[in-house]
């Protein structure tokens, strides 16, 4: 049995689709949402990966990857930063209750 | 033989976690679980030859990310059970539209054939370590990208810290002005004491 692309880029999808899936399943709670869009990165670092890898052998995929990783990083570290500021002043963190600017 | 199996069971593990990721009960749970996702995620990597990555997306999501979603999570006083309500009324849309995504890709994917079009960097196989590869490209074709992924993480840095330090009144804090302009004259008396009669 040899593991091929298409075995990596549906493990990617399935992932991905998990990752959609739990948007809409926690759509109250922003933690598993961050969380859940994590797991949607983490899906398309895999199909970079995996292309970069199996089928071209050039490097672009990876370092494409990385800046990935980068900037997956640095949304998780505002997002949880404004998160834990909208805890301090609302004393929750349910997204419809991120309704202010709706006047 | 042994690719095979270790793809099935990094790949069953990794799906196996992020399905709790998003269904756990306890969100601590849920981000131990998402731990594990990203430790089979470098297993993969390992697998396919990508050791780089698969060392970053360890140190990177695992040793800070997940920490800090941990660290989050267990910071906040927040009524968990609270926020499921609901859930099984958006799991109805949320499989609906999983369902069709996940047909596309599939449909998408199966029985194509890739074909490589004009690379920038291909390394010959086994001519390098993967990360002797990467170090090539990354500070020569991309160097500039590099050094704008740098300026994210600053400005992310930033933004998080000027986001989240807030001056409390209640405390007391030291002022490192005030301590420096603080003179002798005015903090300091000398008396003569003579014995006997006390200041």
């Amino acid at each position: 049995m040899i593991i091929e692309l298409t075995h990596y880029l549906v493990l990617a999808a399935i992932l991905f689709t998990i990752g959609v899936f739990g948007i809409f399943l926690n759509r109250r709670n922003l933690i598993i949402i961050l969380m859940s869009i994590e797991l949607m990165l983490l899906a398309v670092n895999v199909n970079f990966i995996a292309f970069s890898q199996m089928a071209f052998a050039d490097l672009a995929g990876q370092v494409f990857s990385m800046f990935v990783l980068t900037v997956a990083a640095a949304e998780s570290a505002i997002g949880l930063a404004i998160l834990v500021v909208f805890f301090r002043t609302r004393g929750s963190i349910a997204v419809e209750d991120i309704s202010t600017l709706k006047g | 033989m042994f690719e095979a199996l270790a793809f099935y069971l990094f790949a069953g593990l990794l799906l196996f976690s992020a399905a709790v990721v998003i269904t756990a009960r306890n969100p601590v749970h849920g981000v131990l679980f998402l731990i594990l996702a990203f430790f089979n995620a470098a297993g993969l990597f390992v697998l396919i030859g990508a050791e780089f990555l698969a060392f970053i997306l360890l140190i990177v999501y695992v040793g800070a990310v997940a920490v800090l979603f941990l660290f989050v999570v267990m910071m906040l006083d927040i009524d968990f059970a609270d926020l499921r309500s609901g859930v099984r009324r958006h799991a109805l849309i949320g499989g609906g539209v999983g369902a069709l995504l996940l047909a596309e890709l599939v449909f998408m994917l199966v029985g194509r054939e890739f074909v490589p079009g004009e690379s920038l960097s291909v390394t010959p196989p086994g001519a390098l370590t993967n990360t002797e590869a990467l170090g090539r490209v990354l500070y020569t074709e991309y160097a500039f990208p590099f050094q704008l992924a740098g300026l994210i993480l600053l400005v992310a840095m930033v933004g998080a810290i000027t986001l989240t330090l807030r001056r409390r009144d209640d405390v007391r804090r030291q002022d490192i002005a005030a301590q420096h302009a603080r003179r002798r004259e005015d903090v300091v008396e000398i008396q003569k004491v003579t014995p006997g009669t006390g200041v």
